[in-house]
């Protein structure tokens, strides 16, 4: 076997529109690894992916496979190179049977005429080798997620046989499942084949790869042997956290300032939804600020949906000031003086035609019904009231907000919930997406408004923010629930040591539960 | 433009009298736009409700006849709201299904004939005139002027641009898209009685396989040309009601030039795809360097 790496790639680079997504990016496989690919949002997983596999084209860079250097220019001239991609997605045709899907483009063929038999054959011996027996006649659709994954991952091997990248492939998964597809997994890389694996799930990272690589905003962090590699590091490194660095902060020792907290203004008890989250306990009182830390695909998004009542919980319940209610929808959580700021400003957030006036006004014209209009007086004097209180620039009430910075964006979706005078905010990464000067200012509001009484509830991968504005903070890791660091305790270290603490011996961590 | 018999006419009332349909049909259409959707079926709403208007109006009092008429107009748009806000399936298709099945519909009312009418109260809207403006004119002016109390008097408007922006941030910001949707749409329905009851009383009877023929599509282009985009967002009905008569006036515009009539479709094509060149953002660039400086 010679020392040539399996795919080799050199000085990847991939800009959009002004934004870096790759800078300079090394990366190596060999044959019959798996190897992690591992980074947080926006660090530049998917570019790579798609760089590499030529569906996007890139602007530097070499890649090699065996070698040879390749530039396909689609992801079927990379499959037949031999790189094939499954994503979460899946990615194939429900409607057509498994053998279809699994010779979709290639079936055999005899006088032009598919050859369905012959098909079903090969299909189902190639499926045999994966330790699948299904009906290959049956619509791919029948078969449960796991199982379309393995005829998806059966089609990319059948197709390239070299190298594969799967890209969170275990993220609908049970344990069993899972443990089924480590299965396969282990023997295809037995068998020489190369295995990039995209994941959030830090259990699975340490359990079935061989290698880790870290991207971060773009950049190659770090590429290290997975049994060389502590958790705790793993984690820092993702976060961007530098070790000595951290040692030093933790010299100043955690927030003196330690509030009486008010009677708690919400409770959730055992709040979960089947794929999405744990159950999830959670309190938060006046005047409190909980930090909800944990890198993403975590579950807080999650957690922070079905407490605004943007998902409905499968189990568990949530009690405001003591009463069990029910909140069956935004509408609902805004009656009851809840307010949530979503982390997708573009999709979640701002409505872009509207105006800055419009998009302040929205959630309190919309607790006051349609047939109760606010009249444009009072709308003018709002917005221009949270534009100065924000310091929205620019300082103009009628300008489309699409218009306007992320970071002003931002708050004027703050000030959209600050003017329906809620109890309890929920914030999903606030900061995300703004330049430095702005954090500031939004964590000195966030200050402010719990100090005038209002109850906080602040998701953000930012830790070093969390640890200055939180009273207590939930760590939450693989959709669960970890810890809740004593009061002493908030400091940056402690969160990560949370975040990276080994899966208890007596439960599976990460996955739910098979049905 | 001359008074003549306690009326005006001439070609630019003409214009107006002729475009009434349409007008009231770019009312219901242009907020239904708003929200993202289309309303294919308002033409065949127009039938229905002129079917029963015509069926009624020699037995029943005005007042009856109207209301029954717009109410099948409402329960019309209703059934569509229904399908697209609640049952989420795409506007295109879901109206689709009540543009083929309506005409059928109609029919039935009318139990395959035309039927005729001699009820003047009715033929009135059709051919009636206030103060010497005809009556049609009144009407959309009327429904004008109740469609913008009902929008932009009330937070509806902001709610339905809202809505068509961005569902989902709308949603989360608390506001019941799924009411604000059937809303529009049972708005549409209404409007669309309206005209059909115009139109029926303009023949003094109902003829259900012509009654609005091709009228959705003109009420479409009313709106497009107005500017608003199919995508949702931002509305006006004062532009909406200017298109469906600046669409008219092209119709007559063409008819009256003397060119061929086989013409007439082609040019109305080619005046709306100058309308939307002028509108596509790529050649936005373009037509600001040509608009001279203030």
């Amino acid at each position: 076997m010679s020392d040539t790496p399996l795919l080799s790639v050199r000085g990847l680079s991939k800009s959009f529109a002004g934004h870096q997504a790759l800078a300079g990016v090394d990366f190596t496989l060999r044959r019959g690894e798996i190897h992690a690919l591992l980074g947080e949002n926006g660090a530049g997983k998917s570019t790579f992916i798609k760089t590499v596999t030529g569906i996007v084209r890139r602007d530097a860079g070499e890649v090699r496979l065996d070698g040879v250097p390749i530039a396909p220019r689609s992801a079927e001239e990379s499959a037949r190179a031999g790189i094939a991609t499954v994503y979460q997605e899946v990615g194939l045709l429900p409607n057509l049977t498994v053998a279809q899907n699994l010779f979709l483009g290639r079936e055999p063929t005899r006088f032009g005429l598919v050859r369905a038999r012959e098909m079903r054959r090969r299909a189902a011996a190639r499926l045999g080798e994966f330790g699948l027996s299904i009906d290959v006649g049956a619509p791919l659709g029948s078969f449960p997620v796991a199982v379309q994954h393995l005829v998806a991952i059966a089609r990319a091997v059948d197709l390239s046989a070299r190298v594969l990248i799967l890209d969170e492939p275990t993220a609908s998964l049970d344990t069993h499942e899972v443990a089924v597809l480590f299965g396969v997994m282990r023997r295809l890389a037995e068998g020489g084949i190369g295995i990039v694996f995209v994941t959030h799930f830090l259990e699975q990272v340490y359990a079935i790869t061989d290698r880790i690589t870290v991207l971060r905003n773009g950049r190659l962090v770090t590429e290290r042997e997975t049994a060389s590699f502590p958790r705790l590091d793993l984690v820092r490194t993702m976060l961007g956290r530098d070790l000595a660095e951290d040692e030093a902060r933790a010299e100043t020792g955690p927030r003196a300032r330690r509030i009486e907290a008010g009677p708690p203004v919400l409770r959730a008890e055992k709040l979960g939804k089947a794929g999405d989250l744990r159950p999830v306990d959670l309190t938060v009182a006046g005047g409190e600020v909980v930090g909800l830390a944990g890198l993403l695909g975590s579950g807080r998004t999650e957690t922070a949906r079905l407490l605004f009542g943007a998902e409905r919980p499968d189990q568990g319940r949530i009690l405001l000031d003591g009463k069990p209610t029910r909140i069956a929808g935004p509408r609902d959580a805004l009656r009851h003086r809840l307010g949530y700021c979503p982390e997708e400003r573009k999709t979640d957030g701002i409505v872009a035609d509207l105006t800055v006036r419009e998009n302040i006004v929205l959630a309190l014209q919309a607790r006051q019904g349609p047939f109760r209009p606010l009249g444009r007086a009072a709308q003018d004097r709002i917005a221009r009231d949270f534009i100065a209180k924000l310091d929205i620039r620019p300082p103009d009430p009628e300008r489309p907000i699409g218009l306007l910075s992320g970071g002003n964006q931002q708050k004027a979706l703050l000030a959209r919930w600050l003017a329906t005078e809620p109890r309890l905010l929920i914030l999903d990464e606030p900061t995300r997406g703004i330049d430095v000067g702005a954090h500031a200012e939004i964590i000195r509001l966030i200050r402010s408004l719990c100090e005038a009484g209002l109850a906080l509830l602040v998701i953000s991968s930012e830790l070093e923010e969390i640890v200055t504005y939180s009273d207590r903070v939930i760590v939450m890791r693989d959709r669960a629930q970890v810890a809740e660091p004593a009061d002493g305790a908030i400091d940056v270290t402690a969160i990560l040591q949370a975040i990276a603490a080994e899966a208890l011996r007596t439960a599976p961590a990460c996955q739910p539960e098979p049905a | 433009m001359h008074w003549q018999d306690g009326r005006l006419f001439g070609s630019l009332v003409d214009v107006f009298n002729r475009g009434a349909p349409v007008a009231l049909l770019s009312l219901g259409m242009v907020l239904v736009v708003a929200t993202g959707g289309i309303d294919l079926s308002v033409g065949a709403v127009m039938a229905i409700a002129g079917a029963v208007a015509a069926s009624l109006a020699d037995s029943q009092p005005l007042p009856l006849v109207l209301a029954a008429a717009l109410a099948t107009g409402l329960v019309c748009g209703l059934w569509n709201g229904l399908l697209v806000a609640v049952l989420r399936i795409q506007p295109i298709v879901a109206t689709l299904i009540l543009m083929v099945a309506g005409r059928g519909i109609a029919q039935l009312i009318t139990e395959g004939r035309i039927i005729t009418f001699a009820s003047a109260d009715l033929a009135f809207l059709g051919g009636g005139a206030v103060l010497g403006v005809p009556m049609p004119v009144v009407l959309v002016l009327g429904m004008l002027l109740v469609t913008l109390a009902l929008v932009r008097g009330t937070a509806l408007g902001l709610m339905i641009e809202a809505t068509g922006g961005n569902a989902r941030a709308s949603a989360l910001a608390g506001i019941d898209t799924r009411a604000v949707t059937l809303a529009v749409y049972a708005w549409s329905g209404l409007c669309a009685a309206l005209a059909g009851v115009v139109a029926a009383a303009d023949i003094l009877g109902a003829d259900a396989n012509n009654a609005g023929l091709w009228l959705e599509l003109d009420a479409i282009l009313a709106v497009v040309v107005a500017g608003s985009s199919l995508l949702g967002g931002r509305f006006s009905l004062w532009l909406a009601v200017l298109g469906a008569f600046l669409i008219q006036a092209m119709n007559t515009g063409i008819l009256l030039s003397g060119l061929p009539p086989e013409l007439n479709l082609v040019v109305k094509a080619a005046v709306v795809l100058a309308v939307l060149l002028l509108q596509s953002p790529r050649l936005a660039g373009l037509s600001l360097l040509l608009r001279s400086p203030r």
